[in-house]
C-alpha cells in the first residue's frame, strides 16, 4: 500500500509518500502507526504522540481502529489548520 | 482552476451543484457571487472571506500545503453536508494553497437561500469544518527570512464544528 505524509509528520519523517508491505499482524490504523513508529528515528519522532495523528484511508478520514485491509492508499497527517 | 458551475435551478432540490475549487489562483469574489446570484429564486446570499494577517508586522506569507485530491472530495463532502441540514440553494467553498501574502485571502465560501437563515447557518457550518476537516497546513514564513513553524490546530476551531453535533 502507498502512504503518503503531510507537514510536520512528512518533514518529520523526510520524505512525502512510500510504498509499505506491513507484517499480517498489522491490521489496524493504530497497529500501522505503532509499526511506522518502530521503524527508525525519524518515524519515531513524527509519531510520538500517536493519539493526536489523523489518518485517511483512500481520501476519507479513519478512526485509528479502521482496518487497513484493502487499502490503496493510507495518508497520515497533524490535525488540519487550513481556513 | 476548475471553471465556476451554476447551482441547480431547482428550488425545492437539497442536492445543489456547488462551486468546488483548490488552488493557488487568488479568489474571485465577485464573479463567484455574480455566478450564485441573480436568479430569481435566491433571497439571501451569505459570504466569509478569510485572510491572511501580517502577526503584528512579524509574518511574511503564510505556506499552505495540502492534500491534493482529497481535498476537494472532503470539501465537496462538507457543502452535501450542509445541504441536507438547510435548504441552501447554492454554495462555493474555495481554498487556495501555495504561498499566500498577508492581506491576500486564503478561504472564501458563500451560500445562498429563499431566506436569510438557512445561509447564514450554512456559511458558519462549512467555515468550521474547512477548518478542521478539509486536509490544510499552515506554515509560517517570518519577515527575516525563516521559515517559522507549523501553525497548531486551536481547540476553539474543534469546539466551534464540535457544536453543530449537538444542534
Amino acid at each position: 500500500m502507498k502512504l503518503a505524509y503531510f507537514a510536520w509528520v512528512r518533514e518529520r519523517i523526510g520524505i512525502a509518500e512510500e510504498e509499505v508491505s506491513p507484517p499480517a499482524e498489522v491490521t489496524t490504523v493504530a497497529d500501522l502507526l505503532l509499526w511506522l513508529k518502530g521503524r527508525g528515528e525519524t518515524f519515531d519522532a513524527a509519531l510520538q504522540a500517536p493519539e493526536i495523528i489523523r489518518v485517511a484511508i483512500d481520501h476519507e478520514h479513519v478512526d485509528h481502529a479502521e482496518p487497513i485491509a484493502g487499502a490503496r492508499e493510507i495518508a497520515i497527517f497533524p490535525p488540519m489548520t487550513g481556513g | 482552476m476548475s471553471e465556476p458551475t451554476m447551482p441547480a435551478p431547482d428550488a425545492a432540490s437539497r442536492t445543489i451543484a456547488p462551486i468546488i475549487t483548490v488552488s493557488a489562483a487568488r479568489i474571485d469574489a465577485d464573479a463567484v457571487t455574480a455566478a450564485l446570484s441573480g436568479s430569481g429564486t435566491v433571497g439571501a446570499l451569505v459570504t466569509f472571506t478569510g485572510y491572511c494577517r501580517d502577526e503584528g508586522g512579524r509574518l511574511k506569507a503564510l505556506e499552505l500545503e495540502h492534500y491534493p485530491g482529497m481535498a476537494e472530495k472532503q470539501i465537496a463532502k462538507i457543502v452535501q453536508d450542509a445541504a441536507r441540514r438547510w435548504p441552501i440553494l447554492g454554495a462555493a467553498a474555495i481554498h487556495r494553497h501555495g504561498l499566500i501574502m498577508p492581506g491576500e485571502e486564503i478561504v472564501f465560501v458563500a451560500c445562498t437561500s429563499a431566506h436569510r437563515g438557512a445561509a447564514f447557518a450554512a456559511a458558519s457550518f462549512l467555515m468550521d469544518f474547512m477548518k478542521t476537516s478539509a486536509p490544510f497546513w499552515k506554515r509560517e514564513h517570518l519577515v527575516d527570512g525563516t521559515v517559522g513553524g507549523w501553525v497548531e490546530a486551536k481547540d476553539t476551531d474543534e469546539a466551534a464544528a464540535d457544536r453543530w453535533h449537538r444542534l
